[in-house]
């Protein structure tokens, strides 16, 4: 475990050092909701809150797959062999889990700034609606991460990561559309408690599952 | 499970079922009407598809702790046969709400997580046919099985709870708690769910001998080139 803190280090100074992943992901979440607008634009009044609300999903759901599969994908023959001879396993799935929920977390906050410049802010309930963002971010990374690496071992990975991801994130998704309706209809934030809470338990479950079953999927 | 009384117990099963639950008396609900007799007929496919699934995460549970190529037949064999019965669950689900909902798919959270589950295991399957190294397949095909599992456990237990649904059973419409009285649907009801879980256990064996035969004679073939 006293090898978390260098993991993540070493992450992050990866990640400034080859900055145009960053600059890609970023790229992708702009032209993802420039394609939104374009598609709406001369129709403002369609992007009703219910609108506005899946669309806002699926761009965090596809922003999320495409950040966090990077996470095992892509990475250098033979430089998993490596993290293996220093680290133990948990340490490195719990780096890349902190990172990437970091980064899902910048990036889904991005995505909705994008969002209120370019389309609207139908949301009244701010506090609420970021909870819920910080929490959903948590539950992809945490799957995700997992997911990444199992696809990572396989062919054609980058469309298997989608084809796996997608049944087991729908729960999270299902839960956060949830609570983002009731923060458009401004209802009261106790409403929410129980939907963050179950988000809550999601996160738990899927973050305890990763952490049991990522050893067996790592070694070689 | 060599064994022959359990088969021929399956058998004596489902041809009670066919027979009782075409023809046995029914309550007479409205809407429902005769459609009541699908009770015989669906649920006992979930049930099926239920265990059958179970059956598939305990043996890969088995073969991340102890690798062995029978806990992976094992594993797959029972996962092929859940899909099979998640699939007529499906179908004898759209036939029935046609019936009584006006059209086969009805957007009802219970359909939609029912399809979502089916989507895991096609995906448990497509990951499987895309990596090559047996060892690996097997043993990365278990970590999903497993992980899907578990994930699926809020999306079909708890959410459906948390929304109202047209289902039987929900949101006051008629389940099977309302029969509670009527012990003539329980008398077919229970058989038929033994017996479509017997089918499904027979159907896996049958796939496993296939398979563990299969191996036995890559291995005597490997050993003659050798």
């Amino acid at each position: 475990m006293n090898h978390l803190l260098p993991l993540l280090k070493k992450e992050f100074s990866l990640e400034l050092k080859r900055q145009s992943v960053m600059a890609g992901l970023g790229l992708y979440l702009l032209s993802m909701a420039f394609i939104i607008y374009f598609s709406f634009s001369l129709r403002q009044n369609l992007i009703t809150p219910l609108v506005w609300n899946a669309l806002f999903w699926i761009t965090i759901l596809f922003t999320a797959i495409n950040t966090v599969a990077k996470s095992f994908i892509g990475e250098k023959r033979g430089l998993d062999i490596y993290y293996y001879s220093i680290a133990s396993p948990v340490a490195i799935l719990f780096s890349k889990i902190i990172y990437n929920f970091l980064l899902c977390l910048v990036l889904a906050a991005c995505g909705y700034l994008l969002f209120v410049l370019l389309l609207n802010n139908p949301m009244h309930d701010q506090v609420t609606f970021m909870e819920t963002l910080a929490l959903s971010s948590f539950g992809f990374s945490a799957s995700l991460t997992l997911l990444s690496g199992i696809a990572s071992k396989a062919s054609n990975s980058n469309i298997l990561m989608a084809v796996l991801s997608f049944p087991v994130v729908i729960s999270i998704l299902l839960v956060a559309v949830k609570i983002t309706k009731n923060c458009m209809d401004d209802l009261d934030p106790s409403v929410s408690y129980q939907p963050l809470l179950m988000l809550l338990a999601i996160d738990a479950l899927v973050c305890a599952v990763s952490y049991l079953l990522f050893p067996f999927t790592w070694k070689n | 499970m060599k064994s022959t009384w359990w088969k021929i117990a399956c058998v004596v099963l489902l041809v009670y079922t066919a027979v009782g639950g075409l023809l046995f008396d029914v309550p007479r609900l409205n809407i429902v009407n005769e459609t009541i007799r699908a009770l015989y007929f669906h649920v006992p496919m979930w049930f099926g598809m239920v265990v059958m699934f179970s059956l598939s995460v305990f043996y890969a549970i088995r073969h991340l702790r102890h690798p062995s190529v029978e806990s992976d037949i094992f594993s797959v064999a029972y996962a092929y046969v859940g899909l099979a019965f998640g699939i007529l669950g499906i179908i004898t689900g759209m036939i029935w709400a046609n019936y009584t909902w006006g059209s086969p798919w009805h957007g009802d959270p219970k359909q939609n997580a029912a399809a979502i589950a089916l989507l895991v295991y096609f995906a448990y399957f497509i990951l499987r046919g895309s990596v090559a190294n047996d060892e690996q397949r097997a043993r990365l095909s278990a970590a999903y099985n497993i992980f899907a599992f578990v994930a699926m456990i809020p999306l079909l237990f708890i959410i459906p709870r948390m929304t109202s649904s047209m289902h039987p059973g929900n949101g006051g419409n008629p389940g099977f708690n309302t029969y509670d009285l009527d012990s003539r649907m329980r008398l077919v009801f229970y058989p038929s769910v033994i017996g479509w879980i017997l089918l499904g256990l027979w159907i896996a064996t049958l796939r496993i001998r296939i398979k563990l035969m299969e191996e036995k004679i890559n291995e005597q073939e490997d050993e003659k080139n050798k």
